[in-house]
C-alpha cells in the first residue's frame, strides 16, 4: 500500500497460507480494512459514516433480496402484495420496515458522510477521484431509492412516478417521447412498474461496485484526517485493524440503537401516508412529496416559477419548468466540479475562519431547503426557497472561489502527532490546573 | 470479527489488567456475534409457508356426486388429492393381494377409515419423483393393475393405490383426513 | 477555466432566483395588504382542525390492544360501517387476535359471502366464507360504490389508520366531528357553503364530507354484559382501535421485540465502547 510502513500480512495458519498463495483475498482484505492500511491516528467520530454507510447497504441489500422473493412487480397485485408481506409473511413486517426505514438511514448516514467531506475538505488533492466516485454513488442511490418508492404502487408511489418522469418532459423537443419511454406508456402503469423493478434490484450491485472503486480511489493517498495536513511518517499513523475496527464497532452500535428506535416504536414516521392508499390514476394527493432525503432537491425545483426570457419581448428561451429541472440537476453535477472550484491549498475547515461561517450557512440552508421542499408549493415556502436555492449556487460557484483567494488561513500543526500532542496537552493542564487530591497523590 | 480479538495483544500492556482486558474485547466481539445469529432467525423463517398458505392447509370434499367406479381430483395443499369410490370387485381385488409381498406391506383397511372401505382417499403425487399419476380421470390408463399409472417413469399402483411394480418406492400417501358427516370428508 | 464557468453558471442561477424572489415578493404585497398574511385564507385554512389525541392503550413502546375495545370495535364496524367500507386486506382467520376462538371466528366468516367459482358451471357465484377468507369488497366496483353512494367512493378501511395523518386520532375525531357549518365560517366565505349531499366537518381535508354521520346515537351498537356504556365517543373510540389494529395487526409483535432488540443493542454498545476504549488506551488521538 501507499505506506511503507504499512504491516505485511503474513498468514497465520496453513490454510490462509493455502488460500493466499492461490488467491490473495486474505491479503486484500487485510490491506484494505485491516491491520495493512495505516490510518491517521487523529480520525474523530465524523470518520465512522463511511463505514456506517456499508452497513445500510448491507442492510438494503439482505432485506431487499428477500422482499423481492414475497413481492410482485404487478400492477394490479403490487399493492396487495406488500401488505401480504406486512401481515402474512414470517417476519415479513420486520423485513419490510427495516428496508423503507433502512433506505431513509442510509441517506442520513451518506448525507453526515458528505458533510464530512466537505468541511473537512475530503474533495482535494490528492482525493478527487474519491469525491468523483463519491458522487456517482450518491446520484445511483438516489435513482434507487425513486424507483424503490414506486414499487409499492401506493398513492405516493404512482405520482412520484408521473412527477418524476415529467421532468424529463420538460426538455424541449424530445422531452415528452423520453418520458413515454421511460414509462413505457403514457402514464405509469405495469410497463414502469415491472422496469423500476428491475432495476431497482440492479442498481444496488452496480453502487456496491462503485463503492469498491471509491476504497480502492481512497487507498492511493490514504485516509484523510481532521487537521486536513498529510500524514508524515508512522508516528501519525495507527493500523486501521484493530484501531478504527474497535472504533467502528462502538459506531455500529449505536447507529443500530437510532435505527432499532425508529424501526420498531415508528416506522411509518419517515412515510408518507397517502402511499398506504393503492394507485388511483384518476385522483392525485393534495400534497405531492417525494421522500425527505430529496425535499432540498425538490425545494430547487420548485423554487424555479420565472421563466428566462429577454425582457418586454415575450421571448422564451427556458421556460420555468425546464429551469427548475435543470437547477435541480445542476445542483447535484456541480459537486463533480468542487475539487477544481475550492482551490484553498487547506483542507480542513477547522483552519479557515472564513470558509467556516459560509460552511455553516451552508448546512443551514440546506436544511431550510429541506424544510420548504416537504411543505406545501405556497408562500412563504416558495419565496424561502428562492432565496436558499439562490444562496446555494451562490455558495459553490461564487463564493467559494473567492474564499480561497481572500482568505487567511490559520496556521496549521507540523504535523498530525504535533497537533493530537497539542490537544492532549491542553486536556492536561485543565486537569492540573485543578488543585485537588490528584496532585496530593 | 473473530480477528478482532488477536489484535488487540499489540496494545493492551503488560500486567494484571491484561485479562480483564482482553475479557472485554471477547465479550464484545462474541456479543456481536450472538446479534448477527439471531438476526439470521427471521431471515430463515420468512421462507417457511406464511400465514395465509397455511390457512388454507384444509380442503373439503363432497363424497355425494361421485359414483361407484368414478375418481375425482380435488386440490390439497396445491398438490393433487384422488378421492375414487371403488367398485366392490375393485375392493376384492385389493383383498386378494397378501400384502407382505408388497413392497410397501399395508392392506386397503389400513388406508381406509373403518366402515368406509369403498372411498380411497390419497395424494395423486407419485412417490417416485412426484408426477401425477393418470388413472383418476375418465377413460385414463389405469395400468396393469387397475388402479393409477404414472406415465413419467411407469410406476403401476393397484386399486388400494399400492405401488406394485415401477420405480416408486412407497404406496400413494394417504392424507390426514376425517369424516364430518356421512359424505363429507375433511382433508387436513 | 472550470472556475469561471461554473461562476457564470452560478450567477445564471443565483440571478434567476433572486429575480424570482423578488417577482414573488411584488406578488405577494397585495395579498399581504389585504389579508395581513403571505397566502390568501380559506374557508380550509382557517377551519380545519387537528385530530384530538385519545389516550390509546396501544400508545407508547410498551402500548398493547386492548382485546374487549378490539371486539367492541369490530362488532361497530360491522353493524355500521361495513354497510358501505371494505376490509379487504383483513382474513377472517386474523380476527383470532382480537380474542376470538375458532368456532367464533368460523361463525364470523360463515356470516359473509366470498366470491367463488361454481364447480359445475364455471359461472361466478359466491359460497359463505372460510376463516381462509378475507373480508369480501361490499361493491364488486368503484363504479357501483360511486353509483351506489351519490359519487362519493366509500374507501376501502383496512389500512386507513395508517393511510391519514395522525390516523387513530383522526377517525375518531372525524367520527365525532360532525357539526353545524359555523355561522363565522358562513360569514367569511360566504362562496364555502356545505354543498348538497355534503355533511360539515372540521377534521375533514376540505372540510365537507359525504359521508353521512355514521355514529348518532348513543346505545346504536348493544355492547356486551359489563362493557362500557356505547356513547357516541365511546363506540368512536373503539372502531378506532379497531381500525388501527386492521392496518397494524403486528404492532404488538413489533414493539415487544423492539424492546428486547433495544435492551440486546445497548448492552453490546455499552461493550463495545469498553472494547474500543480500552483498545485505544494510552495511545493519544
Amino acid at each position: 500500500m501507499s505506506f511503507p510502513w504499512a504491516e505485511h500480512y503474513t498468514p497465520k495458519n496453513p490454510v490462509m497460507k493455502w488460500v493466499d498463495e492461490r488467491l490473495p483475498l486474505p491479503r486484500l482484505v487485510y490491506n484494505a480494512v485491516g491491520a495493512g492500511y495505516p490510518v491517521p491516528r487523529n480520525l474523530n467520530y465524523f470518520w465512522n459514516f463511511g463505514v456506517l454507510a456499508g452497513v445500510a447497504l448491507t442492510i438494503q441489500l439482505v432485506t431487499g433480496i428477500i422482499l423481492a422473493m414475497h413481492y410482485a412487480a404487478n400492477a394490479g397485485i403490487a399493492f396487495d402484495s406488500v401488505e401480504h408481506i406486512m401481515r402474512d409473511v414470517n417476519s415479513g413486517w420486520l423485513l419490510r420496515y427495516a428496508h423503507a426505514n433502512g433506505a431513509s438511514f442510509f441517506f442520513i448516514v451518506v448525507y453526515l458522510h458528505m458533510f464530512r467531506g466537505l468541511y473537512f475538505g475530503s474533495y482535494k488533492a490528492p482525493r478527487e477521484m474519491v469525491w468523483l466516485l463519491g458522487v456517482v454513488i450518491f446520484l445511483l442511490m438516489m435513482a434507487t431509492a425513486f424507483m424503490g418508492y414506486v414499487l409499492p404502487w401506493g398513492q405516493m408511489s404512482f405520482w412520484g412516478a408521473q412527477v418524476i418522469t415529467g421532468l424529463f418532459a420538460a426538455i424541449p423537443v424530445v422531452g415528452e417521447p423520453i418520458q413515454t419511454w421511460l414509462l413505457g406508456g403514457f402514464a405509469p402503469g405495469n410497463a414502469s412498474l415491472n422496469r423500476f423493478f428491475s432495476l431497482h434490484y440492479l442498481l444496488p450491485f452496480v453502487i456496491a461496485g462503485v463503492i469498491i472503486l471509491h476504497i480502492w480511489a481512497l487507498h492511493i493517498p490514504g485516509s484523510s484526517n481532521p487537521t486536513g495536513v498529510e500524514v508524515k511518517g508512522p508516528q501519525d499513523t495507527v493500523p486501521f485493524h484493530p484501531y478504527y475496527t474497535a472504533k467502528d464497532g462502538f459506531g455500529v452500535g449505536i447507529f443500530l440503537i437510532l435505527f432499532a428506535l425508529v424501526l420498531f416504536f415508528a416506522p411509518n414516521s419517515m412515510g408518507h401516508p397517502d402511499n398506504y392508499i393503492a394507485a388511483n390514476p384518476m385522483s392525485t394527493p393534495a400534497l405531492i412529496v417525494p421522500e425527505w432525503y430529496f425535499w432540498p432537491f425538490y425545494a430547487i425545483l420548485r423554487a424555479c416559477t420565472m421563466d428566462f426570457s429577454i425582457p418586454f419581448t415575450g421571448i422564451v428561451i427556458i421556460p420555468a419548468k425546464l429551469l427548475g429541472v435543470m437547477a435541480m440537476f445542476a445542483s447535484i453535477l456541480l459537486l463533480f466540479f468542487l475539487s477544481w472550484i475550492d482551490t484553498s491549498p487547506v483542507r480542513s475547515g477547522k483552519y479557515r475562519p472564513l470558509f467556516r461561517k459560509f460552511f455553516w450557512l451552508l448546512v443551514a440552508d440546506v436544511l431550510v431547503l429541506g424544510y420548504c421542499g416537504g411543505a406545501h408549493a405556497e408562500e412563504p415556502y416558495l419565496m424561502i426557497s428562492q432565496l436558499a436555492t439562490a444562496y446555494y449556487f451562490a455558495h459553490f460557484l461564487i463564493i467559494l472561489p473567492i474564499i480561497a483567494s481572500i482568505e487567511r488561513p490559520d496556521p496549521l500543526p507540523g504535523s498530525i502527532t504535533e497537533a493530537v500532542l497539542a490537544k492532549s496537552k491542553n486536556k492536561s493542564d485543565a486537569v492540573d490546573a485543578v488543585p485537588a487530591a490528584a496532585a496530593a497523590e | 470479527m473473530a480477528t478482532e480479538v488477536q489484535g488487540t495483544d499489540a496494545v493492551v500492556g503488560e500486567g494484571e489488567g491484561v485479562r480483564r482486558r482482553d475479557f472485554i474485547n471477547i465479550a464484545a466481539v462474541s456479543f456481536a456475534g450472538v446479534g448477527g445469529v439471531a438476526v439470521l432467525a427471521p431471515l430463515i423463517n420468512q421462507m417457511n409457508p406464511s400465514a395465509d398458505v397455511l390457512a388454507q392447509a384444509t380442503t373439503e370434499v363432497d363424497l355425494s356426486a361421485i359414483e361407484e367406479g368414478q375418481a375425482v381430483k380435488a386440490v390439497f395443499r396445491a398438490q393433487p388429492l384422488f378421492v375414487r369410490h371403488l367398485t366392490a370387485k375393485e375392493i376384492a381385488e385389493a383383498d386378494a393381494v397378501d400384502p407382505s409381498t408388497l413392497r410397501d406391506p399395508q392392506t386397503l383397511e389400513d388406508r381406509t377409515v373403518d366402515g368406509k372401505k369403498q372411498w380411497l382417499i390419497t395424494m395423486g403425487v407419485c412417490t417416485h419423483l412426484g408426477c401425477v399419476p393418470l388413472g383418476a380421470g375418465e377413460g385414463e390408463n389405469r395400468g396393469e393393475f387397475g388402479g393409477y399409472f404414472c406415465p413419467c417413469h411407469g410406476s403401476s399402483y393397484d386399486t388400494a393405490a399400492r405401488i406394485r411394480k415401477g420405480p416408486a418406492p412407497k404406496n400413494l400417501v394417504v392424507p390426514p383426513y376425517k369424516y364430518t358427516s356421512d359424505t363429507a370428508v375433511l382433508v387436513g | 477555466m472550470v472556475r469561471f464557468l461554473g461562476g457564470l453558471v452560478g450567477l445564471f442561477f443565483a440571478g434567476m432566483l433572486l429575480l424570482s424572489f423578488i417577482w414573488g415578493a411584488v406578488s405577494v404585497v397585495p395579498v399581504l395588504s389585504e389579508h395581513g398574511k403571505l397566502v390568501a385564507p380559506t374557508a380550509e385554512s382557517e377551519f380545519h382542525e387537528h385530530p384530538r389525541q385519545v389516550a390509546w392503550s396501544f400508545n407508547g413502546p410498551f402500548g398493547k390492544y386492548d382485546e374487549a375495545q378490539l371486539q367492541r370495535g369490530f362488532q361497530v364496524y360491522s353493524e355500521v360501517c361495513a354497510a358501505c367500507h371494505s376490509l379487504h386486506q383483513v382474513a377472517f382467520r386474523s380476527l383470532a387476535d382480537l380474542g376470538y376462538n375458532e368456532a367464533e371466528i368460523k361463525a364470523i366468516a360463515k356470516a359473509h359471502q366470498v366470491p367463488a367459482i361454481d364447480p359445475n358451471t364455471g359461472e361466478a357465484t359466491t359460497h359463505e366464507g372460510t376463516p381462509a377468507d378475507k373480508f369480501p369488497l361490499v361493491y364488486p366496483n368503484d363504479v357501483a360504490a360511486r353509483a351506489a353512494n351519490n359519487n362519493a367512493i366509500p374507501p376501502d378501511l383496512s389500512l386507513m389508520a395508517k393511510a391519514r395523518h395522525d390516523g387513530a386520532n383522526y377517525i375518531h375525531s372525524l367520527l365525532t366531528g360532525f357539526r353545524e357549518q359555523p355561522a363565522e365560517l358562513l360569514r367569511k366565505f360566504p362562496d364555502a357553503k356545505t354543498g348538497e349531499g355534503l355533511h360539515y366537518n372540521p377534521y375533514f381535508a376540505n372540510l365537507n364530507i359525504a359521508m353521512a354521520p355514521p355514529l348518532t346515537a348513543e346505545g346504536q351498537v348493544t355492547y356486551g354484559e359489563g362493557q362500557p356504556k356505547p356513547t357516541v365517543d365511546q363506540m368512536a373510540q373503539d372502531v378506532s382501535a379497531f381500525l388501527m389494529w386492521a392496518a397494524e395487526p403486528k404492532l404488538e409483535a413489533r414493539k415487544s421485540t423492539g424492546v428486547g432488540v433495544l435492551i440486546f443493542l445497548i448492552f453490546g454498545t455499552v461493550l463495545a465502547y469498553m472494547a474500543y476504549q480500552n483498545i485505544w488506551a494510552g495511545k493519544e488521538h
